[in-house]
């Protein structure tokens, strides 16, 4: 494998030593592009309470492409799909070479406070989100504690 | 660009003035709607052809041409503006060349409009991301990677501490190679060229975009101005930005067109077309080369005297599966119980479907049981389930017929006209004998090749002519129209069984020679009926289609 752009090694150096409150992100032994990574759901949100698993990857034009971020945990959340896919703008159109991945997950992390059905991912979960929102809150809520604890 | 000969003729003409102009053009413009050949040298079409209500003007233009066009306006806006050129091409193209607007806009609100478009003064707050207070509700980035714990960024201020860390690829500069090796726009969100130049190949090479490439920094809307992409990318790909910065000018102009044709650079320019006259016209134009074009959709060839929209529907239909749906409906039945399609390819018609083991009658499609004794013969045809089954039956054949007839004799021509470009090759051979044998000079034998021309060109408009009866409602009309598409069509066919005689002697030749004149221009004269009376129809609203146009 080539040898890492002093970007990423700053990027990673800075999330080991001071990751942003409710944000861990770390390499992999094997392969220092590919990041685990927990965001704990935002407070008095439904996720409240939850840890979320989520891989990143930064490809190989990474800062000039976005990095790929994927849900591992299950998550009722109508921006984000059964495969753990997230529609969110700054990682496909509205990517900046001078964001990064802390910038990426704290994005994420307000995605979970903010659930935006006008724009949605997983369309049986955003109707359901439109229709009767208290219902669909109480099934994340069920999912955060059935897949999140 | 091979145009510089030509330039010089198109020089007076403005592009924006031409709504204005039209007439004054029409003279010249005539000579280019038919070919030339039947001008110079076709015994049998003499007079010049008249300009018909249904004809468009138009003009070939340049690519070299359409970078004056734009040099032009850019240059107007700028002295009435009194903004650098590179501003007022970008306020241009936020503004989608509609000079007008722009104007408006920016009188009167010099401000907003300058930052709707990309350009907002340095002292702009709406472009310092870094002022805004964080918000971890809200989904942009630009709150939130101005949080408390973004600390990467050292930017705009350390130019004056000196060295400087480009936020991007986090390589140091020094205070002395600042101002050579890294770059920030009046948004004063600084990069190094190295990171510049790749997002630059990035956004040109992989993305295609060119009018629109906003600063690196994430949430800042100033769009990097041309001449500091050409300075900082390399010759091909400044070469690529400005043929895409061209092909955005000509796709954003309802009044201008690529040429189709492979290889074809040179760009159509028609007023008299807008997508609003396009259910009466078909504006078929022939481009510098050679080859002609519909300027309403962007057919590479011409589809007269079918409208646009009917022709995209045409197409449609051939090409995907809505005719297998009833070619199912026309060969096959449903089983009433639980809905299989069952294709009845032999045996008698007591039916009993595999799946649901239902029995029913294959003729009335009511259930066996009914049918009590009488097997093999059903004489409860006139039952109400029946007749409602059939009625769907018969009506989808019909329409499978109906389609296949047309499509059919519409194929068949297509096909036609390719044989007939062989014949081409064919008619030089006879040329020739016929020169040498027939004492005949050069001149005298074009003839053959103008006939073949004539052919073709019949053929085309009845391949067409087949597709526009197809969605014509029947009426009067529709009669007259198809009785004029069955001369041409006989018209046609005696020409080409004409042409394919072969010369035996000095005689024959001189009566082949006169038998395909006569019939070329009788084929001539036949297509332009069609065409004419076809072609005005639309302009006294006389069709009436199946469909809506």
């Amino acid at each position: 494998m080539s040898a890492l752009p002093k970007r990423i090694l700053k990027e990673t150096e800075r999330l080991m030593a001071d990751s942003p409150p409710g944000i861990s992100a770390a390499p992999k032994d094997d392969n220092l592009r590919h990041f685990d990574v927990t965001v704990t759901g935002p407070e008095s949100s439904p996720y409240e309470g939850g840890i979320f698993k989520l891989e990143l990857f930064l490809p190989e034009e990474y800062p000039m492409n976005p990095p790929k971020v994927r849900f591992l945990t299950k998550i009722y959340h109508p921006n984000i799909d059964k495969l753990g896919r997230i529609c969110l703008d700054i990682l496909k159109d509205k990517w900046s070479p001078a964001l990064q991945i802390r910038t990426v997950l704290l994005s994420i992390q307000a995605l979970l406070g903010a659930p935006n059905p006008d724009d949605p991912l997983a369309n049986d979960v955003a109707q359901h989100w439109k229709e009767n929102q208290s219902a669909a809150i109480e099934q994340a809520r069920e999912w955060t504690r059935q897949f999140a604890q | 660009m091979s145009s510089d000969g030509e330039n010089d003729e198109f020089l007076y003409e403005d592009a924006y003035d031409d709504a204005f102009d039209q007439d004054d053009e029409v003279d010249d413009l005539d000579s280019m709607s038919e070919p030339d050949v039947y001008d110079a040298l076709s015994p049998a079409i003499e007079e010049a052809p008249q300009r018909k209500p249904y004809d468009v003007s138009w003009k070939v233009k340049t690519l070299q041409e359409i970078i004056d066009m734009q040099t032009k306006e850019i240059s107007k806006i700028q002295s009435v503006l009194e903004v650098p050129p590179s501003s007022a091409a970008i306020l241009l193209r936020h503004y989608v060349w509609n000079s007008e607007k722009l104007q408006e806009q920016f009188w009167n609100d010099p401000a907003s409009a300058l930052e709707e478009a990309g350009l907002s003064p340095p002292s702009s707050p709406t472009t310092r991301t870094s002022t805004l207070p964080p918000s971890p509700t809200r989904r942009t980035t630009r709150s939130l990677k101005a949080g408390p714990s973004t600390s990467l960024p050292k930017r705009a201020r350390s130019i004056n501490t000196g060295s400087f860390e480009c936020p991007i690829c986090c390589m140091e500069f020094d205070e002395l190679s600042v101002p050579s090796q890294t770059y920030s726009m009046g948004c004063e969100h600084r990069f190094c060229k190295d990171c510049w130049k790749e997002y630059l190949v990035v956004k040109i090479k992989g993305e295609g975009e060119s009018a629109k490439i906003q600063c690196m920094e994430s949430g800042c809307g100033r769009v990097v101005r041309e001449e500091v992409i050409d300075d900082l990318v390399e010759k091909d790909v400044s070469r690529r930005y400005h043929n895409l910065l061209n092909a955005a000018f000509v796709a954003d102009s309802s009044t201008l067109r690529w040429c189709p044709h492979p290889n074809c650079e040179y760009i159509i320019q028609c007023t008299q077309a807008p997508p609003r006259m396009l259910n009466q016209l078909v504006p078929t134009v022939e481009c510098k080369c050679g080859h002609d074009l519909c300027f309403g959709c962007g057919y590479a060839a011409s589809h007269r005297p079918v409208l646009c929209k009917i022709v995209r529907l045409w197409e449609k239909k051939c090409a995907d599966d809505s005719e297998t749906a009833n070619w199912l409906q026309a060969n096959t039945k449903e089983c009433t119980k639980c809905q299989s399609t069952i294709e009845k390819n032999g045996g008698c018609n007591h039916m009993t479907c595999k799946k649901c083991k239902w029995e029913f009658c294959w003729v009335c499609m009511g259930p066996w049981s009914e049918h009590g004794t009488a097997w093999y013969q059903c004489n409860r045809f006139d039952e109400k389930s029946g007749i409602d089954a059939r009625d769907t039956q018969a009506k989808s054949r019909a329409s499978l017929e109906r389609y296949l007839h047309y499509f059919s004799r519409w194929a068949n021509h297509e096909h036609s006209a390719k044989l007939d470009g062989e014949l081409y090759q064919k008619t030089e051979k006879k040329m020739e004998q016929m020169q040498n044998s027939g004492n005949l000079s050069w001149i005298e034998v074009q003839f053959a090749k103008q006939a073949v021309d004539v052919a073709i060109k019949a053929r085309v408009t009845l391949k067409w002519s087949y597709c526009m009866a197809f969605y014509l409602k029947r009426n009067n009309m529709t009669e007259l129209f198809e009785d004029n598409q069955r001369d041409l069509e006989r018209a046609v066919e005696t020409l080409g069984y004409s042409l394919e005689q072969s010369i035996s002697d000095t005689e024959s030749i001189a009566k082949l020679r006169q038998d395909i004149t006569n019939q070329a221009a009788y084929v001539q004269k036949r297509h332009d009926i069609l065409m004419d009376d076809t072609l005005k129809g639309y302009l006294e609203r006389r069709w009436e289609f199946s469909v809506d146009i």
